[in-house]
């Protein structure tokens, strides 16, 4: 129907076979069986190892480096796993540093290693895209607080030789770019030809402009906010609710007792993965369809192609991301609010900025709508930043950033080739 | 009258250069100096920004419609989607050295309001529209009993963008109640060339079919 959505199709009827092996297994269950997240089949101890050793570049802080947090605690000593593709110019002018969002990371165009799926900005970045391989040296790092190979809660405490847990302090948007601003420090490069992201990505970008304002080149900050709003902040609670009702959870400690909290965590991402589409969406993708029968089964079992869906999206979360690191992250976008940070009034974050913007926003993205986008342009304004600020028109909701919408794409290669242009860099990623 | 100069050559654009561009865009163009900070409100396709910028002119741009504001930036031109009448109020004063309000004055709210917000956050402001006055207007209206069409013009009464149309001489009676200081004045005849200077105020209104003025604040000399 839509070869537009691989990603999204693929899983989708990726769900139905999982959910029909499930309901197999459960064969003789009575007629009002309810059916709850598959408990992960990759085991605990292979995201513990990716978290610890990673398969990806890592650049390790010492002790004589601490990364001095916003709660006050230095956290040392810690380690930043990250990728990169395409080639560095002698100048160093051509880096684009890549923000991923809150359950993303740092693989963005290369198979992943715990799901063999694709990475997950490959419509954007790679030969010949907007973000073009063969044209800019590319860097997407895994947050701090993450769990695919940046400490975090997942990783080994070296104090104890346990897993942190909860015992990890708490970070803020402002700590990730902490940690990645020593990164970028440690590859050699000076001033990043653009930052981007989208949703949490892009609050990381917005992020690095005003606290590296001359470091940064020119931003593209798509579906994101410079804070987060009440509406957010509530689904977000909701989803760490879920995580620790699961008694599964064990207050944090689920390694060391060996359970997972794989229920809560799925119903987490079932929450919040309504909140990254639309209701034009899942109507156009879903309706009132049913699955795999005509008529509904008087159960709770997943009548509805919306539920099946909504349950391969949960289960597959459980696979790949670990529950304390989504509830520090979650807690770190609830915290985000640069006016905040600057007496209350965002355009003095921005004043006498030199960075070139571009800011995006998706008409039918209600997480993050063109409004959060438009005061965000307004403070630009006020600050007199050179803005670009385009809405585009799809049904797709929130996660439109990561699908293909060609005008999407136009808008960011223009303005990337654009910023390469004032920045002295020829076709070949190299200056004139 | 003696605000009315003779149009320079343009300086920085080849002779060849000058079919891609419309004739009151150049005309603009040529007004605003080089290396100054523009403004161009209602940029539409982002003709005029491309040529401020073939000029080094560090231009930016506000536009109505999304696609017109995505084709913008889709050429890497630095343009936000907004409303001439509501978001000029969000920029501080002296931002920009000109403020462009290119055949867009006839499609606001509150003119009389636009314009003195142009001319708060720019030091000047470069303001051209369709002259209301121009012959075939009047021979449609008096001849023909309908509300005029032309080529530039093609949008029927009920559907036309164009809420709030005047003459010349009314924008030039405007200009004076509100203490706008005029520097320059043009008028482009129907092929877009600029009619000559020593003619009456009255054959301007006539046979320009569109004005374009260079304005500043009454009472400051920049």
């Amino acid at each position: 129907m839509i070869p537009a959505e691989p990603y999204v199709q693929a899983g989708f009827f990726y769900g139905l076979i999982s959910v029909r092996k499930h309901l197999r297994e459960e064969a003789g269950a009575e007629m009002t069986n309810v059916q709850s997240i598959p408990s992960p089949s990759v085991h605990t101890e292979e995201r513990a190892h990716e978290a610890d050793h990673p398969s990806s570049l890592v650049a390790a802080f010492g002790v004589d480096q601490p990364l001095r947090l916003d709660c006050g605690v230095d956290l040392s000593p810690f380690q930043i796993a990250y990728q990169t593709y395409g080639q560095l110019n002698g100048e160093r002018s051509n880096a684009i540093l890549i923000f991923h969002a809150l359950t993303g990371d740092q693989h963005v165009a290369n198979v992943h290693p715990v799901t063999g799926k694709p990475g997950w900005w490959e419509t954007m970045v790679g030969p010949g895209r907007p973000l073009d391989t063969d044209r800019y040296f590319i860097i997407c790092s895994n947050v701090i607080g993450g769990c695919m190979g940046s400490t975090g809660p997942a990783s080994t405490n070296p104090a104890t030789g346990k897993l942190w847990g909860l015992d990890f302090p708490m970070i803020t948007i402002p700590d990730m770019v902490r940690a990645q601003a020593m990164l970028i420090d440690r590859l050699g490069i000076e001033t990043l030809l653009c930052v981007t992201g989208g949703s949490m990505g892009g609050m990381q970008a917005l992020q690095w402009t005003a606290a590296y304002p001359e470091r940064v080149f020119s931003a593209l900050a798509v579906a994101c906010s410079t804070r987060h709003s009440a509406q957010n902040i509530a689904f977000h609670e909701l989803g760490r609710q879920a995580v620790m009702a699961d008694p599964d959870w064990r207050g944090g400690r689920y390694f060391e007792e060996g359970t997972h909290p794989h229920r809560g965590l799925g119903v987490a991402r079932m929450a919040g993965h309504i909140t990254y589409l639309s209701d034009a969406a899942l109507h156009r993708k879903f309706g009132r369809r049913m699955q795999d029968r005509d008529l509904p089964t008087f159960s709770f079992d997943a009548d509805f192609q919306v539920e099946s869906y909504l349950r391969y999206q949960g289960s597959s979360f459980v696979e790949r991301f670990d529950a304390n690191s989504y509830l520090y992250l979650t807690r770190a976008m609830d915290y985000f609010d640069i006016a905040a940070d600057h007496s209350g009034v965002l355009a003095r974050a921005f004043r006498g900025i030199q960075t070139r913007f571009c800011v995006v926003s998706f008409t039918s993205d209600w997480l993050f709508p063109t409004s959060e986008s438009r005061a965000l342009v307004h403070a630009l304004n006020a600050s007199s930043a050179r803005v670009s600020f385009a809405e585009i028109e799809t049904d797709r909701g929130h996660d439109a950033f990561l699908l293909d919408v060609p005008e999407f794409f136009d808008i960011s290669r223009a303005f990337l080739q654009s910023a390469g242009t004032a920045r002295g860099l020829a076709k070949g990623g190299r200056p004139t | 009258m003696s605000l009315q100069q003779q149009v320079l050559p343009l300086t920085g654009i080849g002779s060849r250069d000058t079919g891609q561009y419309r004739g009151d865009h150049l005309l603009v163009a040529e007004m605003v100096e080089r290396g100054s900070k523009v403004l161009d409100v209602g940029c539409g396709d982002g003709d005029l920004l491309q040529l401020l910028e073939a000029r080094g002119i560090d231009g930016r741009g506000i536009e109505l419609s999304r696609e017109g504001v995505n084709r913008c930036v889709a050429k890497g031109l630095a343009v936000v989607q907004g409303d001439a009448d509501t978001d000029l109020v969000n920029y501080p004063d002296d931002a920009f050295d000109y403020v462009i309000l290119s055949q867009t004055l006839q499609a606001t709210r509150q003119p009389r309001v636009v314009l003195e917000n142009l001319l708060r956050i720019g030091r000047r402001a470069i303001v051209s529209f369709p002259n209301f006055g121009f012959w075939k207007m009047r021979l449609q209206l008096l001849v023909g009993g309908h509300m005029p069409r032309t080529e530039n013009l093609p949008a029927t009464w009920y559907d036309t963008p164009n809420i709030h149309f005047c003459t010349i001489k009314d924008f030039v009676q405007l200009c004076d109640e509100i203490n706008v200081k005029m520097e320059r004045a043009v008028a482009l005849d129907m092929y877009g060339r600029p009619l000559r200077v020593n003619l009456p105020w009255w054959f301007w209104n006539m046979f320009g079919e569109q004005g374009v003025f260079l304005l500043s604040r009454a009472g400051q000399s920049r």
